[in-house]
């Protein structure tokens, strides 16, 4: 019986994926598990597997072609098996309406993502990858037909993170050895970083206001409430960074100045009830932004616990979408590199992004006379469509007052 | 003119390799089948059906003997061994004559003798030399001789035989093997049986039936090893209110024999004692045969008496495969036929998959029967599972009463944490047709929220596997 190759959903609130290209030529054989099609989603590009072997034919999906989620985009016919009679195809899934609005729709989180009962999947399977947070989706199923087995939910939970592909091709090869320039192809990380960036700095009106923070009393409340931890199995139950402090400070500005905690969509402004911050944590290959939900609300050892794992687990690319979809805010702090300041660029849906320079000792006019201090410089980019100057200098003189003001944040 | 080469050539017409050649025949190779004795193997000759066939009459003297039980009466109730035994073989020979037929519509050609690989891709059939066990049926019309063939694909399926333990030898008057136990001309009065398996258990439950002095001796710490020590329990006291005796880890040291009968010294926890009967049926488990292929010079690899195989049945030697018993325990003609199937459709290039052992149930026609899927309790504790389990007794179930067998036990054995069913074991009134419900289940990955969904029909003994699921998690309705 000839296979159905479907248009997988490979990130929770996709409804749609544009193929971007065809890696098996129609008409090509092709084995089971080999790379047939590269997909992109509005947030990762991704190579789908073939689910059968045999010959590729009735390609109904051209690249760039954009196809609702299980639409059938073709087939894979076994030898002496005629196309013909094999394609008495399934009537293709109402074509998902594409959102007018992408930043509206990721920001509300509606889920359109089909319901999990369109894949193939045993029982066991669907309720482990509940449990372990696996889109099932995203699963190959061994299984007749591609059922998703509880052994397949298994090995995609142990795997460890897919290594970064370092593919390079040499364009000049006459070129002494050493010395070529060479072509490292995009993964899908660099792709979407590009992609979403671009869009942003080109479409958002960006503007940008600093201010400098001393955070001597900062530092020192962080001393003790280190040394305060108490000690549970051997460790300190936490250990603050300035980051942690930053991240709820911000937060806590956030709850104070609400007109700043916003989202712009065409139709209406969105007013987020949390202060949901993305913090940028580097990783090989690029940047991911995993996101402390509620952080005005939570403690400074619960922001900080939470961040080691989102950070750690974001290294090994092991968060899941919805960790890093969304935010109302973001903080990008490139402190510890040394920089003094700069500005980033908005994250959309987000308005703000707090760009966060390091902690040195210079000197400041106090009282008439110079003495020495340590401060930091901050930078916001806020979308001026959500957020006027006088709104985000508002919203900066917050964090300022939290962050030279620190015990007010533990009450 | 004889056409003496094709695409595959399997050694052995048991379920395993018949099977096998038929869906290779499906799947449009030219095929062939070597037997020497018999078509359908020591299963259908010489095991599963015929000693069925032997229980049947057994369980039905037994009910005759309860006549009064169901308001009836039966009187002056006997047997006839010779008819008893003439139906077991009529049985077999029906289905025998079955596969013949089968393998005919199949268009595999059967070539009759003793087979040797010389090389990959060639097998020399020669005269059958072993010594046919008799009453043999007779030989299909239509089948080639001895000569040597040619075939891409040479699937080893020859199956096994009963392993004979030093002092334990058959000898067919005094000693038997199944062979001689399957065909008894008259009732010893008294028998022992060594190895309380499928087998062991089986003949014990049938010659007690039958009036026979029964004593079963079990090396191991219960009766049916492999079984849930609970289930293994519960049959033992069951099979010893029937009237069997069992001694339990103990062993038979020595036999002396006499003329009709047989001394036997068993060793049981560091005491000696003997008991004389006529008869002993030494069934201390099945050995593969893997003589006289040409296994040796070929360099194919053998461990503990079978054909080391992959998922697949390949040997290490290309185009050479092996199958059922053969290629290693458990030995069970329904994983044999399952195991011919992947071999031939990975050959075939289909999108087979290896067979998960865990999930071959097993059954023990004793009475009452025994019947199991995945692990026992004890392994699954072992396996380091946090278990859910649940039980249910024949005792509490309409249908169980209404058969008058209330006698039994459904015990199903959950994964806590996932709720995967990784065991399921019964004893009691036909739970070897039960089972399969279980067996289906697991191969289907159902957790328990799916099996207490399902509707179960009644009344029916099928309602204590729903029940003792609903057990297992505290929701058993009818306890």
């Amino acid at each position: 019986m000839a296979i159905e190759v479907i248009l997988p959903k490979v990130d929770m609130d996709m409804s749609t994926g544009r193929i971007s290209k065809w890696l098996v030529a129609e008409g090509a054989d092709v084995k089971k598990g080999d790379p047939l099609f590269e997909i992109e989603t509005d947030k990762a590009a991704m190579e789908v597997e073939s689910p059968g072997t045999g010959k590729l034919g009735q390609v109904t999906a051209r690249e760039g072609d954009n196809v609702p989620i299980g639409q059938v985009i073709a087939w894979i016919f076994a030898a002496g098996e005629s196309p013909t009679e094999a394609v008495q195809s399934k009537p293709a899934a109402p074509l998902v309406q594409a959102p007018a609005d992408a930043a509206q729709v990721a920001v509300v989180q509606t889920n359109t993502s089909s319901p999990s009962s369109e894949i193939r999947a045993t029982p066991l399977a669907r309720r482990m990858a509940k449990e372990q947070g696996v889109d099932l989706s995203s699963v190959n199923g061994s299984g007749p037909h591609g059922r998703v087995l509880s052994t397949d939910v298994e090995a995609l939970a142990a795997k460890p993170a897919p290594p970064v592909r370092k593919a390079v091709v040499p364009i000049v090869s006459a070129t002494p050895a050493g010395n070529a320039a060479v072509l490292v192809p995009h993964d899908s990380m660099r792709k979407t970083i590009a992609r979403r960036l671009t869009e942003s700095k080109s479409t958002v009106p960006h503007f940008y206001i600093s201010a400098d923070c001393r955070i001597d009393a900062l530092l020192k409340l962080r001393g003790d409430l280190n040394k305060a931890a108490p000690v549970k199995d051997g460790a300190p139950s936490y250990k603050l960074s300035i980051n942690d402090m930053v991240i709820k400070a911000w937060a806590l500005a956030l709850r104070d100045v609400p007109a700043a905690n916003v989202s712009w969509t065409d139709a209406a402004m969105l007013h987020h009830a949390h202060a949901d911050i993305g913090v940028a944590v580097s990783i090989e290959g690029g940047l991911i932004t995993p996101i402390i939900r509620g952080a005005e609300e939570k403690s400074l050892s619960a922001i900080s616990n939470e961040m080691k794992d989102l950070a750690t687990r974001a290294k090994t690319r092991k968060l899941k979408s919805e960790e890093y979809n969304g935010g109302s805010s973001a903080i990008s702090n490139l402190g510890m590199f040394g920089v003094r300041d700069f500005a980033a660029i908005i994250n959309p849906p987000h308005a703000t992004i707090l760009a966060v320079g390091s902690g040195d000792q210079r000197p400041v006019v106090e009282n008439g006379a110079i003495v020495s201090a340590t401060v930091m410089t901050v930078t916001l980019s806020t979308d001026h469509r959500a957020v006027d100057g006088a709104l985000g200098a508002e919203v900066l003189a917050t964090f300022k007052r939290y962050i030279e003001h620190p015990v007010s944040m533990l009450v | 003119m004889t056409d003496y080469s094709f695409d595959v050539l399997i050694i052995g017409a048991g379920p395993g390799g018949y099977v096998t050649a038929i869906r290779a025949a499906q799947l449009g190779f030219k095929t062939a089948i070597v037997e020497r004795e018999h078509l359908g193997g020591i299963c259908l000759n010489w095991g599963c059906i015929p000693t069925k066939a032997l229980l049947r009459s057994a369980e039905i003297f037994h009910y005759m003997k309860q006549a009064e039980n169901y308001g009836l009466s039966a009187k002056d109730i006997s047997f006839d061994v010779a008819k008893v035994v003439q139906r077991s073989r009529g049985v077999s020979g029906r289905l025998n004559g079955g596969v013949g037929g089968l393998l005919k519509k199949n268009k595999v050609q059967i070539i009759w003798g003793e087979a040797k690989v010389t090389m990959p891709g060639e097998v020399v059939v020669a005269d059958t030399k072993k010594i046919i066990m008799q009453p043999q049926i007779p030989i299909p019309k239509g089948v080639l001789g001895a000569g040597t063939f040619t075939a891409r694909h040479i699937i080893i399926a020859t199956g096994g035989r009963p392993r004979v333990l030093p002092g334990l030898e058959h000898d067919g008057k005094l000693v038997w093997s199944y062979f001689e136990a399957m065909v008894p001309k008259e009732m010893p009065k008294t028998l022992l049986v060594v190895g309380s398996g499928a087998i062991g258990v089986e003949f014990a439950s049938f010659y007690n039936a039958m009036g026979v002095d029964v004593t079963v001796v079990e090396i191991m710490d219960q009766i049916m090893p492999v079984e849930d020590t609970e289930i293994s329990k519960f049959a033992q006291k069951q099979l010893e209110k029937l009237g069997i005796k069992f001694r339990i880890s103990a062993k038979v040291a020595k036999l002396e024999k006499k003329a009709n009968s047989v001394t036997a010294t068993i060793e049981v926890g560091g005491k000696s004692e003997t008991i004389t009967v006529e008869r002993v049926i030494a069934a201390t488990g099945v050995v593969g045969n893997i003589e006289n292929l040409g296994l040796e010079a070929l360099g194919i690899k053998t461990d503990r008496g079978c054909v080391v195989v992959d998922g697949f049945g390949n040997t290490n030697v290309k185009g050479i495969y092996a199958i059922g018993d053969v290629a290693g325990p458990p030995m069970l003609a329904h994983k044999a036929e399952h195991e011919g199937v992947i071999c031939i459709e990975k050959i075939k290039g289909i999108d087979a998959h290896p067979m998960k052992k865990e999930q071959i149930p097993g059954c023990t026609y004793c009475h009452p029967q025994v019947a199991s899927v995945g692990l026992t309790e004890a392994k699954a504790k072992a396996a380091g599972y946090e278990l859910k389990i649940g039980r249910f007794p024949f005792l509490a179930n309409g249908k169980a009463i209404a058969l008058g067998e209330d006698q039994g036990l459904i015990k199903t054995i959950f994964d806590a944490k996932t709720g995967r069913l990784i065991g399921a074991h019964m004893v009691g009134a036909e739970v070897t047709e039960l089972i399969q419900g279980f067996v289906v289940a697991m191969g289907l990955e159902t957790t328990e929220e799916e099996l207490m969904h399902t509707v179960f029909p009644h009344p029916t003994l099928s309602e204590m596997m729903h029940e003792s699921v609903l057990d297992a998690y505290g929701r058993v309705i009818h306890m």
